[in-house]
């Protein structure tokens, strides 16, 4: 169950560590690698853009980080790979958006969901439901019925979301009796319940005080064995923690994208550089 | 060096009279408020405790001329056609709201909020002779479902103006963590929005049942009344409002006693519903859909 959804035709050869790899974009077998896959991304508020002609690519089973200063368009892009633009009205997409090979525009938005979930900037648990309905909401609502399933899925969900064991005397307790840290680490869970390939985070600690701040962290460094992450963070040392790769957006742009490493030591573009040594942002 | 002194003590002494006047106006337009309040429940009960007797729960009126009998058939004629209203505003003004808040453009919805403000707004009688136009002329009879027709309408912006406000309390992100599991908008307006909103949506019900229960207007030519049981819901039908005002224009000491009891079991009724739906509703919230 923990193991990823590997696409089945990846070779030992593929599988190296990132490190040997060249950066090109061009080799035939690249998307095997790339569990997502942006191309030209744009996306329009009113007619104006948020983010312009972002073209990336998110490594399976590694953790991307985006930063920025506000309003650079780090979590508009975000929100482009589940689809949840297309709730407001206003909001347009253009360019393509891969998901293992195939454009999420020409599937169903649900199943996209479910297999690029989301972890969100306030912890949100749905209110007037407990602990445990919060957890297996994404599977009771799309259908899941039999008690067993549930409850086993739940437990493990929250083992993973390492929550388990401040819960599990009181599942049945009102989720919003949970402490701050305690309620993001429930969305976490109940984001991993229908077991996606993507966890999408939103700024996951920013309302969380330090401490709750390195669970989630040790967390984000733990889900990546079997998941691939992207965390949208406006802290640059969070980004250096947890992320494997590091992309750099300022006003809409997509400045940068690199190997953490390079990003905070050698950074090639001299905005990433200012941004990083707080010159600016 | 000496300090320069901003604030004179007039200006001091000034302003706490100002404020002290402030607390005093406030004090007296809230007491203004609850003065009438109470004393029409003091009234109420004061008058009306006197006829609540047994008989007055189980039996039907008396011929004129006798003195004792009761509301009996009141008393359920206004639980059927307020019920019967309910069956059809409640869901109807609740489904309305949900298209409004969750499906409908930002147009669309403001026309329809429109709407339903002037309906908020028309006097009560005439929706009672709308009905009267639409139903009882075509039916040939007066009806206890052109009393439900007629109150529904009455009940159907209370419902979706109470609830609408409510949905548009439930915060957006709640939506969207509900989305971003891959639930289909629909399931989540249902199970996680409309839950978040449970209580709420329910004192926008009462509200609704509440003024349907005492509206009397409406009925007078709709369900009429009747001294009797009723015979079906296509007949005549007594109701609380409509019997206590036939009651008290009447020239009868007894008849008077019976509309003070009458009123007063209004009052009560909705008073216990809404407790009793307010149990429920604390009851269930937590426990899961097994």
């Amino acid at each position: 169950m923990d193991a990823p959804r590997q696409p089945t035709n990846v070779t030992e050869h593929h599988r190296s560590p990132i490190e040997h790899e060249t950066t090109s974009h061009s080799t035939d077998h690249a998307d095997e690698r790339y569990r997502i896959v942006t191309e030209q991304l744009s996306v329009y508020f009113d007619g104006k853009p948020a983010i312009r002609d972002v073209s990336m690519v998110i490594r399976t089973n590694k953790v991307t980080a985006i930063i920025g200063p506000s309003g650079c368009g780090k979590s508009t892009f975000l929100r482009a790979l589940n689809r949840l633009h297309e709730i407001q009205p206003n909001a347009r997409v253009s360019g393509r958006i891969l998901l293992d090979g195939e454009d999420i525009m020409s599937m169903d938005a649900t199943l996209v969901r479910r297999r690029i979930g989301m972890v969100f900037q306030k912890p949100n648990p749905f209110p007037a439901m407990s602990i445990f309905d919060n957890v297996v909401a994404g599977l009771r609502f799309n259908g899941v019925r039999k008690r067993s399933v549930l409850a086993e899925i739940a437990e493990e969900a929250l083992r993973r979301a390492a929550l388990w064991d401040e819960v599990k005397d009181r599942l049945r307790a009102p989720a919003t009796s949970l402490s701050g840290g305690q309620q993001q680490r429930l969305c976490i869970a109940r984001a991993l319940a229908i077991e996606p390939e993507v966890l999408l985070m939103d700024e996951p600690t920013s309302a969380l005080d330090p401490i709750a701040t390195a669970k989630i962290e040790e967390l984000i460094y733990e889900l990546k064995r079997s998941y691939t992450i992207v965390v949208v963070t406006h802290n640059m040392q969070q980004a250096a923690r947890v992320s494997d790769y590091t992309a750099f957006m300022y006003l809409g742009e997509l400045v940068e994208f690199d190997k953490t490493r390079n990003i905070f030591t050698n950074p090639s573009k001299r905005q990433t550089e200012e941004y990083i040594t707080g010159r600016f942002g | 060096m000496e300090r320069r002194l901003i604030f004179s003590r007039s200006t001091d002494v000034r302003r706490r009279i100002t404020s002290i006047i402030t607390l005093a106006m406030v004090a007296l337009a809230t007491a203004i408020v609850l003065v009438p309040l109470i004393a029409v429940v003091w009234y109420t009960v004061g008058e009306g405790i006197a006829g609540l007797t047994w008989e007055f729960f189980t039996h039907l009126p008396t011929p004129v001329g006798e003195s004792g009998g009761g509301m009996a058939n009141a008393i359920v004629g206004s639980g059927i056609v307020v019920g019967l209203a309910s069956v059809v505003a409640v869901p109807v003004g609740i489904a309305a709201a949900i298209f409004i808040t969750e499906y409908a453009s930002a147009r669309l919805a403001s026309a329809i909020r429109f709407v339903t403000e002037i309906m908020l707004g028309l006097p009560s009688i005439l929706l009672g002779i709308f009905t009267y136009a639409v139903l009882v002329k075509p039916m040939g009879r007066f009806s206890a479902y052109a009393g439900a027709l007629a109150l529904s309408i009455v009940m159907l912006p209370i419902v979706i103006k109470t609830t609408e406000e409510i949905l548009r309390l439930v915060p957006q992100h709640i939506r969207e963590a509900g989305l971003a599991l891959g639930i289909p908008q629909w399931v989540v307006v249902l199970r996680i929005v409309l839950r978040a909103a449970v209580r709420g949506i329910l004192t926008g019900v009462l509200l609704s049942v509440a003024r349907a229960a005492g509206e009397t207007a409406p009925l007078l030519f709709t369900a009429l009344n009747n001294r009797f049981w009723h015979s079906g819901l296509d007949q005549p039908i007594a109701t609380l409002p409509v019997q206590i005002f036939t009651y008290a224009v009447a020239p009868y000491d007894d008849w008077h006693r019976q509309a003070w009891a009458g009123a007063l079991v209004l009052i009560a009724l909705v008073l216990v519903l809404s407790i009793v739906l307010r149990l429920v509703v604390s009851r269930t919230q937590l426990d899961s859909e097994q």
